[in-house]
């Protein structure tokens, strides 16, 4: 406990490319692309699926890939690809510091959360209204945004913060091949031996509480953004994948991270 | 991996065919324990939720933290604990399940038409006769589809305990020892596997609903 302590008041972990400041940005920044790329894919498609209600087969299979396959799996996959695009892309092979296979594989599993609550999201709207919207002369345009999108959007923020949940965690597992973000003091500290158990404390604990805040963050704003109607009692979880008649039942939950 | 060689070498996987289904094995392990432990906590816990409603709240809420926390940072807490023995494996696989079956066993119970139970009720069940007749009969669906659900996410979960070290086994000591040998073959075939045992859960569990609630399908077969 002391020598946690001890690693957080250590101005040298607070210094330089391996301080905590760094490993942290490292982390928000990997995140944050895989998030950006996986809602320009997954949000269009999902909008677009859900407004139309064509391809409820593809979203059902999206979600059962999405849950099923191990992040850890999805990695590993991933990295003897980028391997061998190396040379192509001019990018530098060596098996050790190499965001690229841990960026592509964090994206392929945000967008199934993204993209199936979307869907969901929509589906979830009620006929009668955007029968309404539509009798009123809106356009199919003017229907998403000003009927669906409204009413959809606190699944569709679930959705996110399922994908951002993973996406974090993938990131903390991913530093055995990045070499950057928060998961690195884990990693560290495991090949230190005794003396590097204070890292992996400090690692885990930065990485819990960054999940927690950034998934609470996200729960706020999932309750500023439900109608006021629609909204329920503090503590009713509304996280995760949702269930709908289309959509498998699970209980809404995201798949492995 | 080298230029030139092969990016699967299938004589290896020939050769140590006895490694790879022990690994396997406990890799199931790794996966029924947690599972078994977690199901039989939140029955108990969901049970308790059913009849006092403000439990609920409450247990979603500490359920839904543990299941945040990023399963490497969870094992990576416990290890100085509790050592590399199977505890820092099954301690965090456990918790993260219940989060799963809590919220479906509840929602299992909450599908049971108020005038079923009022029936059992005039037909002179007490609680617990209507509870073991009546209610867990009826949750099965709900139920089995957390089940589904929890075995999935925990397959794919117990893959990562490897990375703190050889002692915990299972699929992903396949792929921690391919990485750090440098040998796809190997990564390969645990990345591989795992996503295999998690589809054929999924499946099978697909499969098993449907074989214990014939009734819940038997619409829908006619349609």
């Amino acid at each position: 406990m002391e020598d946690i302590i001890k690693f957080f008041l250590d101005p040298a972990n607070w210094a330089g490319q391996a301080g905590i400041p760094n490993r942290l940005l490292e982390h928000l920044e990997i995140s944050g692309v895989a998030i950006f790329v996986a809602t320009v894919v997954g949000l269009p498609l999902g909008l677009y699926t859900g407004h139309t209600g064509r391809g409820a087969n593809l979203a059902i299979n999206i979600a059962n890939i999405g849950r099923a396959v191990p992040s850890l799996a999805i990695l590993v996959m991933v990295l003897p690809v980028t391997l061998a695009l190396a040379p192509v892309l001019g990018y530098p092979p060596p098996l050790g510091l190499n965001p690229l296979p841990i960026l592509i594989s964090m994206t392929l599993l945000a967008i199934p959360p993204i993209l199936v609550n979307a869907y969901a999201g929509l589906r979830s709207v009620d006929r009668e209204l955007i029968e309404a919207a539509r009798g009123m002369g809106m356009r199919e345009r003017q229907i998403l945004r000003s009927t669906e999108l409204p009413l959809a959007s606190p699944v569709i923020i679930g959705g996110f913060r399922t994908a951002t949940l993973s996406v974090i965690a993938t990131a903390t597992i991913g530093a055995i091949l990045s070499g950057g973000g928060l998961g690195r003091f884990i990693f560290d500290g495991l090949n230190q031996g005794l003396v590097g158990r204070p890292s992996i404390y400090a690692g885990a604990i930065l990485v819990t509480v960054l999940a927690v805040a950034v998934d609470l963050g996200l729960a706020l704003v999932q309750r500023r953004l439900t109608p006021v109607s629609l909204r329920k009692p503090i503590g009713t979880p509304s996280r995760g994948w949702t269930q709908t008649a289309e959509v498998p039942q699970s209980g809404g939950m995201p798949g492995p991270i | 991996m080298q230029p030139g060689k092969p990016l699967i070498d299938w004589a290896w996987i020939v050769e140590h065919l006895d490694d790879i289904f022990e690994r396997i094995l406990q890799h199931l392990q790794l996966t029924i324990i947690p599972l078994a432990i977690g199901f039989v906590l939140s029955l108990i816990l969901a049970i308790w939720a059913v009849r006092q409603p403000r439990v609920y709240g409450p247990v979603t809420a500490v359920t839904g933290i543990l299941y945040t926390i990023p399963s490497l940072a969870a094992f990576a807490l416990l290890r100085p604990i509790t050592g590399l023995s199977l505890l820092t494996a099954i301690i965090p696989l456990t918790t993260y399940t219940l989060l799963i079956f809590v919220r479906n066993i509840v929602a299992g119970f909450n599908s049971v038409p108020s005038d079923v139970l009022e029936a059992a009720e005039g037909m002179g069940y007490t609680r617990g006769q209507r509870l073991v007749r009546v209610e867990l009969p009826l949750a099965i669906p709900l139920m089995l589809a957390g089940l589904r659900l929890a075995s999935v996410t925990t397959i794919g979960l117990a893959t990562i305990v490897s990375v703190l070290g050889d002692a915990f086994g299972g699929l992903g000591a396949l792929i921690t020892e391919g990485l750090q040998t440098f040998f796809p073959t190997k990564y390969l075939l645990g990345a591989v596997l795992s996503v295999v045992l998690a589809f054929a859960a999924d499946f099978l569990f697909v499969r098993f609903e449907r074989f214990v609630t014939p009734w819940a399908h038997a619409r829908a077969g006619v349609r």
